[in-house]
């Protein structure tokens, strides 16, 4: 039985399947998302694989800043996909509604709706981030689903993204701003 | 008290269905011909593609989800069509005769053309039980592939039985090579990347129009089931034409290496064909079996019914 668990579990990490829901993103999201399953990033090497059907997945990805639209069918997006899942925040738009803030056609950020376990912010993040951040969200669910946690219970993880890029630590020009976007970023989940 | 030629035929007959070429060979087989489907589109596509592991990794996953409430007899149905499923595939491999003097039947391969159907069968049947619309229009792509290609499928077949004058399996699998049975091999190859769901003819699964058609509305163990079953497809097909390709042997681990091996080339052969091309419309599928490779069909089996007229 624990043999089992553990099995799960690692078999869990390593089988992260998305769904892919665009909350009326400007596409610069979404075109990274699908840039980290191409051949210069290839998340597939983690297991990742782009699902058809929320019905399949583990991971729900959202991109942009959640507009009315949006807000019933990612609720419902989100109830159709099985548990354990996660949820990952891709660009800052989810997090903060970027450069949208209080536009009266906006109901977001994204997790005054569904529990966000993961932000991966920047506008658009790189590839590399968002493998990160999926990685870290399947991480976070195998846990969550071996302690028998619901979800949202614990919170959120910002997978920052010039850490994750810059190793020469020559300070890209996004450096700051991301740091700012991120402090925002902190703000509003408190 | 059972005859013992019965027994022994008896023990014969359950250690093809659970060892080997059946279900302790089988899985295993199903997971690493999905890994080398998966690997060899990436390698194609200059990746580097899942680890080795990567279909039971996500099998077992697949297992730890919860499943949907599901009530009434569709639910019922919903649940039933994947284990009948998998169940005809891993018999449907169970009755391939790899092994020398593995005993058969005659008329064992008008059950193994049944068991190989009824998968997507199961499939068409299950788009409909689910009612999603997605699922219902995969299903209906599915019934008109179905229809397409296996009459080419089953032809090809025939025209390799009629030849010989046998319905038996181990019987055609012990035949010399002839340009006619060459001829219904290269039918077979044509008509199995429809059979599999793979490009060119990947309709009823075409993620970028219609989801993941049949499938939308499984998860969990269920669509665990469903991955299963096409990795047994996988083995029940790309085998079926392994046992018709190899030579005869005698020595028995000879024979299994030679069928796996073959498997292999087969599987190599059909993953590098599905990356190396896109989706073709449903009406070009379908003109495609029933203009241009229907009539080597029927010229087959002409060709086939005149030999044993002559003989």
């Amino acid at each position: 039985m624990k043999l089992w668990n553990k099995l799960m579990c690692y078999s869990r990490r390593h089988s992260p399947w998305l769904f892919h829901m665009n909350g009326g993103s400007c596409n610069g999201c979404d075109i990274e998302l699908v840039a980290s399953l191409s051949p210069r990033y290839d998340a597939e090497q983690l297991g990742v694989r782009l699902e058809g059907s929320p019905r399949h997945a583990d991971i729900l990805c959202v991109t942009g800043p959640i507009t009315h639209n949006a807000v019933e069918a990612i609720k419902t997006v989100y109830g159709q996909v099985y548990g354990p899942k996660a949820v990952v925040a891709i660009g800052s738009c989810p997090a903060t509604t970027n450069v949208f803030i209080e536009s009266r056609t906006l109901a977001g950020p994204l997790h005054k709706h569904i529990p966000v376990d993961v932000f991966v912010p920047g506008c658009p993040p790189r590839p590399d981030a968002i493998i990160l951040g999926v990685a870290k969200a399947a991480e976070i669910l195998s846990e969550r689903a071996a302690k028998k946690l619901p979800a949202g219970d614990a919170a959120p993880v910002i997978v920052g993204a010039c850490e994750a890029n810059c190793a020469s630590g020559a300070g890209c020009a996004c450096s700051e701003a991301e740091k700012k976007r991120e402090a925002e970023t902190k703000e509003v989940q408190a | 008290m059972i005859p013992p030629e019965i027994l022994s035929s008896l023990t014969t007959a359950l250690a093809r269905l659970l060892i080997f070429p059946g279900l302790i060979f089988a899985i295993p087989a199903a997971w690493f011909f999905l890994w080398v489907e998966r690997k060899a589109v990436a390698r194609m596509q200059g990746r580097i593609g899942p680890p080795f592991m990567q279909p039971f990794f996500d099998f077992i996953k697949l297992l730890g989800k919860d499943s949907p409430q599901r009530s009434g007899v569709s639910g019922l149905l919903m649940r039933a069509w994947p284990l009948i499923a998998v169940s005809s595939a891993a018999g449907a491999v169970g009755l391939l005769p790899v092994l020398p003097a593995s005993g058969g039947f005659q008329g064992d391969l008008i059950l193994l053309l049944a068991l190989l159907e009824l998968p997507s069968m199961c499939i068409i049947a299950a788009g409909f039980s689910s009612r999603s619309i997605f699922g219902e229009i995969g299903s209906a792509r599915e019934a008109v592939l179905s229809v397409s290609y296996n009459i080419v499928f089953l032809l090809a077949i025939l025209s390799i039985a009629a030849s010989q004058h046998t319905f038996s399996l181990s019987a055609m699998a012990l035949l010399p090579a002839s340009p006619l049975r060459l001829l219904g091999i290269v039918a077979l190859l044509v008509c199995l990347p429809a059979k599999l769901h793979l490009n060119p003819f990947s309709l009823p699964n075409a993620e970028q129009e219609i989801y993941s058609g049949p499938m939308t509305e499984y998860a969990g163990p269920e669509l665990a089931m469903w991955e299963l079953s096409h990795g047994l497809e996988w083995v029940a097909a790309t085998g079926l034409v392994a046992t018709l390709i190899a030579p005869a042997f005698t020595l028995w681990w000879v024979a299994a290496l030679v069928f796996v091996a073959l498997s292999f080339a087969i599987v190599l052969l059909l993953s590098v064909v599905a990356s190396a091309t896109a989706r073709l419309q449903i009406d070009t599928t379908v003109r495609f079996y029933w203009q241009c490779t229907l009539i080597f069909a029927v010229l087959a089996v002409a060709a086939a019914l005149f030999m044993r007229l002559k003989a």
